[in-house]
């Protein structure tokens, strides 16, 4: 038997489970922003705007769910500054002592980002605006360096939760060093999902989403490449699948990555737009859960 | 710095009596589970189960008979903190909690821990738990504050019959390579030293003398680093995170320039 399963859990449940789903959204929807901000054409402005309007908030509810997750939550400012010396606390070994710090620059990044797709819409509106929101405009040299930096540490949120869940001695988590990659891919495939359903929403054509939507089937193909290299990693450990979890993650790879795959391979006029960013949403949530609580009961 | 300290534990004259485990809730004032109501959990003589941020000594009851209980005989066990010289704990901490004291022991300051529970699922043994009054992260501090006045450790003063043996590390070791060879000759030739040299985690600041293997008593029979994965994981996700920029680029780039 393996040693990990010698271990106690930290009982990290749904409010974990809703930060790593939540972050994956955050920098992944920045991440895409900025790659249409940089690569894409002005059919593509919308759509930049949403990934940008998207990823502050989202990351405002990561910061949230993070502290009331404490067994002292008053202490949060605890993960940056130490204590006793006022002194800035990171240890760049420990996953979430570095995160937090990815955490609160993201943050920075997102809110400037935010505060320009607000100015470029009211300034599409011919709404009156605030000159400093602009700041961070893609045009400025200021906001490409912003989105820059966003991008990369929208990429680190998205993964380094897979990381953290290695760095442990807990059972599958610490059995296998994927759950980065398999975090990070799948925070792809739902920022993708989660930007095709808020354009549809928002009124976008297809014609508009057909690039998103291309990238989000190359980065499901990623996603259960990494899950089949993730089972394949843990050896005689992923027997402990054969129950109810495994099921739950059987499920998630044919409803929340095959069927949407396929979905998206035959499009028909009859069928909404929504239902497969819906699926993939949906299984990107599932994953994460079926991850954490099916190591917290061993 | 002061000397390494540590507990040895003879599990060989362990008699269960739990006097290390009352001994260390009353010194360290930890409060009772289920309001003091008992309850028995049906596992022999175990009520206490587990080391938690409650529960920072456990006397663990290893029954082992035959069917007919004709032939057979008990394995008793003091389980502590064992104060790794590379602590898992100590490493992922994110808020400095946790601190390696001068005596080459692992302690969490209460009053810096913030109760993310990193550390709990870092630990390699289940040792650390959060404590629900103060809603932080506690295990064993080897009694640092009576160490500091020249005090043993509240268990080993307690235990009656020298199972628990407190002392500079360097004197354990030698006390537990003795016993050892005593028992070998006295024909107990599983008895073996578990964490008394620095292959396990760098050594074990209290370590023990088992006569099975440590699956047997519960303990990992390979404790490990969690930074071991660091290095792997943070290159598969590198690997990911450029495999994810290059399809980006190339599904959004448009043919030539975007017109600015």
């Amino acid at each position: 038997m393996s040693s990990t399963f010698f271990t106690a859990s930290p009982e990290w449940r749904w409010f974990i489970v809703a930060y790593f789903f939540l972050g994956g959204l955050a920098g992944g929807s920045y991440f895409l922003a900025t790659l249409m901000d940089w690569f894409g054409t002005e059919q593509d402005r919308p759509l930049v705007r949403l990934g940008y309007l998207i990823a502050f908030p989202v990351v405002c509810v990561c910061g949230l769910v993070l502290t009331v997750d404490l067994g002292r939550p008053e202490r949060f400012w605890h993960m940056l500054v130490q204590s006793h010396t006022f002194r800035p606390m990171l240890k760049t070994f420990s996953p979430m002592s570095s995160g937090a710090w990815v955490l609160l620059l993201f943050s920075g990044c997102a809110f400037v980002s935010f505060a320009a797709a607000l100015a470029e819409w009211r300034a599409e509106r011919g709404r009156p605006n605030w000159g400093i929101l602009r700041l961070g405009s893609p045009a400025a040299p200021f906001g490409r360096l912003v989105s820059g930096l966003g991008a990369i540490l929208g990429l680190y949120l998205a993964g380094y939760t897979g990381v953290l869940l290695s760095v442990t001695n807990r059972p599958i988590w610490a059995d296998t060093t994927l759950l980065g990659l398999t975090f990070l891919t799948s925070a792809a495939s739902t920022s993708a999902a989660l930007l095709i359903l808020l354009g549809t929403w928002n009124g976008l054509s297809r014609d508009r989403l057909h690039r998103l939507e291309r990238f989000d089937r190359s980065a499901l193909i990623l996603e259960v490449l990494a899950i089949a290299a993730l089972v394949t990693s843990l050896g005689r450990i992923a027997a402990v699948w054969l129950d109810g979890w495994g099921i739950l993650l059987a499920g998630m790879v044919l409803g929340g990555i095959a069927l949407p795959l396929l979905l998206d391979w035959r499009p028909t006029e009859k069928r909404p737009v929504w239902i497969a960013p819906a699926l993939v949403l949906l299984g990107g949530l599932v994953l994460r859960a079926v991850i954490i609580f099916s190591s917290d009961r061993l | 710095m002061a000397q390494p300290m540590g507990f040895y534990t003879d599990t060989t004259v362990c008699i269960g009596c739990k006097a290390c485990e009352v001994a260390c809730k009353e010194w360290n004032q930890l409060p009772a589970r289920n309001g003091g109501v008992g309850v028995l959990s049906g596992d022999s003589y175990d009520n206490t189960r587990q080391l938690d941020g409650t529960h920072w000594r456990h006397v663990k009851f290893v029954e082992q008979f035959s069917a007919d209980r004709q032939d057979g005989r008990w394995l008793m066990m003091s389980d502590v903190c064992k104060h790794c010289v590379n602590a898992g704990c100590l490493e992922v901490c994110p808020t400095g909690a946790i601190i390696r004291t001068e005596f080459d022991t692992v302690v969490i300051q209460s009053d810096t821990c913030n109760g993310c529970r990193d550390c709990i699922g870092a630990c390699p043994f289940g040792v650390i738990g959060l404590n629900p009054v103060s809603g932080t992260a506690q295990k064993c501090t080897l009694c640092y504050d009576r160490m500091k006045v020249g005090l043993e450790p509240a268990c080993a003063k307690a235990c009656p019959t020298k199972s628990i043996n407190f002392g500079p590390i360097a004197d354990l070791k030698e006390m537990a390579r003795a016993r050892v060879g005593q028992l070998h000759e006295a024909g107990e030739n599983r008895a073996h030293l578990y964490g008394g040299d620095e292959t396990m985690l760098g050594g074990l600041n209290s370590f023990y003398l088992l006569v099975d293997k440590p699956e047997a008593y519960g303990l990992p029979p390979d404790p490990r680093i969690p930074s071991r994965n660091l290095k792997p994981s943070a290159f598969w996700s590198t690997l990911g995170a450029l495999a994810l920029t290059i399809m980006g680029v190339f599904h959004f780039r448009e043919r030539g320039r975007r017109d600015v």
